[in-house]
């Protein structure tokens, strides 16, 4: 049963966007906080530090996760996505990245990473959202400049190009009743 | 906001999660998918100076079948009991009400038997075990127990639960042929803490309303099969007998209002589904 003492840090290991990392972490180390520090992988935000807002959701094994309500040392041995990991290459955007860009859905950018990792798990679960579900999905984040019509705009496009349908001008019903 | 310092336990199997907490008692605190207990931490409302995590445990994440009630044991994510087939068919009352527990993102990490070790007065799963006359399967090193639902929540994140024992799993009743069951909430934003949520059960002699959000616990009353304004009537007695709090987000009138109004149209749909 392995103890991990609170005053000592302690080598934890997980693959990091497809590259096994690892860094010292003291039992009470946020996650977030060895994504940005540790590991200077910064793309993961820092918003409220008590899993409301959604800034700092990565994934966990392909299930999202808020990153502020997780340990370090409970990444031991996962399999960790940032938004770093999303884009297939250093000069081309992922499909939901490029479609975030086209529907001008980023604004400030602040909250855009968790949500790019929301909705990048969530589309791999149901390939086929209503945009009910997009906008309960998208629910689970706050963004402070309200951008969320141009956010569910851009998660119908990119989820009708990944079916390898024709990109779509989506008709939106009105402001979200959820 | 940072977490205190404590040490942190990786348990391997259900008897080394046991054993450390029958040594550390009330300075211990069990982290599972620690969506209730990661806020606490960063908050310092909560300074325990051990954790021990039992999700590395084997065994401990499937739901299971037992006679007639539905067994989540303790590593059983809220996203996978949800995604359970044929839940709506089994039990009702938890398909209408897990959409609201939390979020898409905080499902896929919290457990169910964590939401009921937390006890949070506004919170789905207390309320649904509340509702349907649940229990909560406890253990210690020492002994095992089980509680009803009714007797286990005691108070504003306060639970029967000993310092020594640990949640092994709740178990749901499965839904009765005759009876209806609905599940409705009000919250600022679909997923947040319940301003109020209300679980109806309605047999074929008597309604059950169980009430979150309101008191400092889940709160259930069981009716007979009235309607018209014996029923407003009850409802509005139900109420004023809850102790409703007063916060940030509601007012105890808006709760009571909404005991009444929200209390009834759940019934309304329960009977409704009555199969």
């Amino acid at each position: 049963m392995p103890r991990l003492n609170a005053a000592s840090r302690h080598r934890i290991g997980f693959t990091l966007n497809g590259r096994q990392v690892s860094l010292e972490a003291e039992p009470r180390l946020l996650a977030s906080d060895a994504l940005r520090h540790g590991l200077g992988a910064t793309g993961t935000h820092v918003g409220c530090e008590h899993g409301v807002c959604g800034a700092c959701t990565i994934q966990i094994d392909g299930q999202p996760a808020r990153a502020c309500l997780t340990l370090a040392v409970q990444l031991e041995g996962r399999d960790v996505t940032t938004v770093e990991g999303l884009a297939p290459g250093q000069d081309r955007l992922s499909v939901m990245q490029a479609a975030f860009r086209r529907h001008h859905a980023l604004q400030c950018g602040f909250c855009t990473a968790g949500i790019l990792m929301s909705l990048d798990a969530y589309l791999r679960e149901e390939p086929e959202p209503s945009e009910q579900a997009l906008r309960e999905v998208v629910g689970g984040h706050l963004c402070r400049c309200t951008g969320y019509t141009p956010i569910i705009q851009a998660a119908l496009e990119a989820a009708a190009l990944l079916r390898g349908e024709p990109a779509l001008k989506p008709q939106l019903r009105g402001p979200a009743h959820v | 906001m940072k977490p205190a310092a404590f040490d942190y336990i990786r348990a391997g199997d259900l008897q080394e999660a046991l054993d450390a907490l029958d040594r550390h008692g009330s300075d211990a605190r069990i982290i599972a998918g620690g969506q209730s207990l990661l806020p606490m931490l960063n908050m310092r409302l909560a300074r325990p100076s051990v954790l021990i995590d039992i999700m590395g445990i084997a065994g401990l994440d499937a739901v299971r079948r037992d006679g007639d009630a539905i067994v989540v044991p303790a590593g059983v994510r809220q996203a996978a009991l949800m995604k359970r087939a044929d839940l709506a068919g089994e039990q009702p009352l938890l398909a209408a009400a897990l959409p609201w527990l939390g979020h898409y993102q905080t499902r896929a990490r919290g457990t169910v038997c964590g939401s009921a070790a937390h006890a949070d007065p506004s919170a789905e799963i207390p309320l649904c075990l509340v509702a349907l006359d649940g229990e909560i399967r406890l253990r210690s090193r020492r002994k095992r127990r089980s509680v009803k639902a009714s007797g286990f929540f005691g108070g504003m994140m306060v639970t029967d639960k000993g310092d020594d024992e640990l949640i092994e799993a709740v178990a749901f009743p499965a839904a009765r042929p005759g009876t209806g069951y609905a599940f409705r909430e009000v919250a600022r934003r679909h997923g947040d803490f319940a301003i109020v949520a209300c679980a109806a059960v309605v047999t074929p002699d008597a309604i059950h309303l169980a009430v979150a959000g309101v008191a400092d616990k889940p709160e259930r009353r069981s009716l007979p099969l009235l309607d018209g304004s014996a029923l407003t009537d009850a409802l509005n007695a139900f109420a004023w007998d809850l102790d409703a709090r007063e916060d940030l987000h509601a007012t105890a009138r808006l709760r009571r209002d909404l005991v009444r109004s929200l209390g009834l149209s759940t019934i309304e749909e329960a009977r409704r589904c009555r199969a």
